[in-house]
């Protein structure tokens, strides 16, 4: 159960969507696509906890990193408030960032058919961490058209991760994406299982 | 140009003197923690910073830890530790977000499907 304000100023729930994929492939697009608000920038620091690159061998301190995200809103009605995070771009930080993926809903892995390869460690980072995640390949007017299913296979995916195309500039694909995204997190639920 | 003007380009007070050396908060916020503002600060309350004044009137409407980060161009850690402060002393009411065993409410679905799809 979640408390509110105890002055009887109700507040939404915030919820927390995550926009990950590879340098350059469209997550701040598809943020601002889909936001009410223009994508504000936020900088977390983060503490590398458990290095796997980059070990510091013999360095005593803690190492910590500071990273921007770019982020936009979209309130549900009064009772809740969607956060879309863009991840950042360099995916070896990837380790890191429990802290963003934690309590979040979901997120979608933006796929590039030109760079395929530079979505896997976003797609091995949910899959370890058990979030849920669909795959949309964001469809630049230069880029090689694969069948949806060649895309499932070269990413090694499982049957039942949803993989759709998106136009990630477009508003009503950008909506498309994340009901799918929603609805796939709603099928995975613990319980609906049981 | 003086390369003494870059000096006044930056912001002059440092995030850590602003929160007085502190880094960590008592309250661990999250980045999508709601922050909104329940009693105004009239300006002269004792130990109260110009940036906890900021965040006062800023939250007059409910804000994330995120976006209060972003407005007032500070770490999201720095903004922590001064929510934790106008928490104390009752200026602010926080709300969470949903606990991730809780990310099963069917109504927090279906309610979440019908605003994307009414967008």
């Amino acid at each position: 159960m979640v408390s509110g304000p105890s002055d009887g100023k109700k507040m939404p729930v915030p919820i927390k969507l995550l926009i990950a994929g590879g340098f350059g492939v469209g997550k701040t697009t598809m943020v601002g696509a889909v936001s009410e608000i223009k994508p504000l920038r936020t900088e977390e620091t983060l503490t590398d906890r458990s290095v796997g690159v980059d070990d510091l061998s013999g360095v005593e301190s803690k190492n910590t990193t500071t990273v921007a995200m770019d982020f936009g809103r979209i309130s549900i009605g009064d009772d809740f408030v969607l956060y879309l995070f863009g991840t950042p771009g360099q995916e070896r930080f990837w380790f890191v960032w429990d802290e963003l993926a934690r309590g979040a809903l979901g997120a979608v892995v933006l796929a590039d058919t030109r760079r395929l390869a530079d979505c896997f460690p976003s797609v091995d980072y949910f899959e370890r961490r058990g979030t849920p995640f669909i795959v949309a390949v964001n469809c630049f007017d230069d880029a090689p058209r694969y069948d949806l299913d060649e895309v499932k296979l070269a990413l090694n995916l499982g049957p039942d991760i949803p993989v759709l195309l998106c136009d990630a500039r477009r508003r009503d694909s950008g909506k498309e994406v994340l009901i799918a995204l929603v609805q796939h997190a709603y099928g995975r639920r613990p319980m609906a299982k049981v | 140009m003086n390369p003494d003007d870059a000096l006044y380009d930056e912001q002059v007070v440092r995030p850590y003197v602003m929160t007085r050396g502190r880094t960590e908060a008592r309250a661990k916020l999250d980045l999508i923690s709601l922050a909104v503002t329940i009693r105004p600060a009239t300006g002269v309350e004792m130990g109260l910073d110009p940036e906890h004044l900021k965040i006062v009137r800023l939250c007059k409407r409910p804000l994330s830890v995120a976006e209060i980060a972003a407005h007032l161009d500070l770490p999201a850690g720095t903004v922590r530790v001064l929510l934790g402060d106008l928490l104390d002393r009752g200026f602010i009411a926080v709300q969470e977000p949903q606990p991730e065993v809780d990310v099963l409410d069917e109504r927090m679905y279906r309610a979440v499907l019908d605003g994307l799809r009414a967008l």
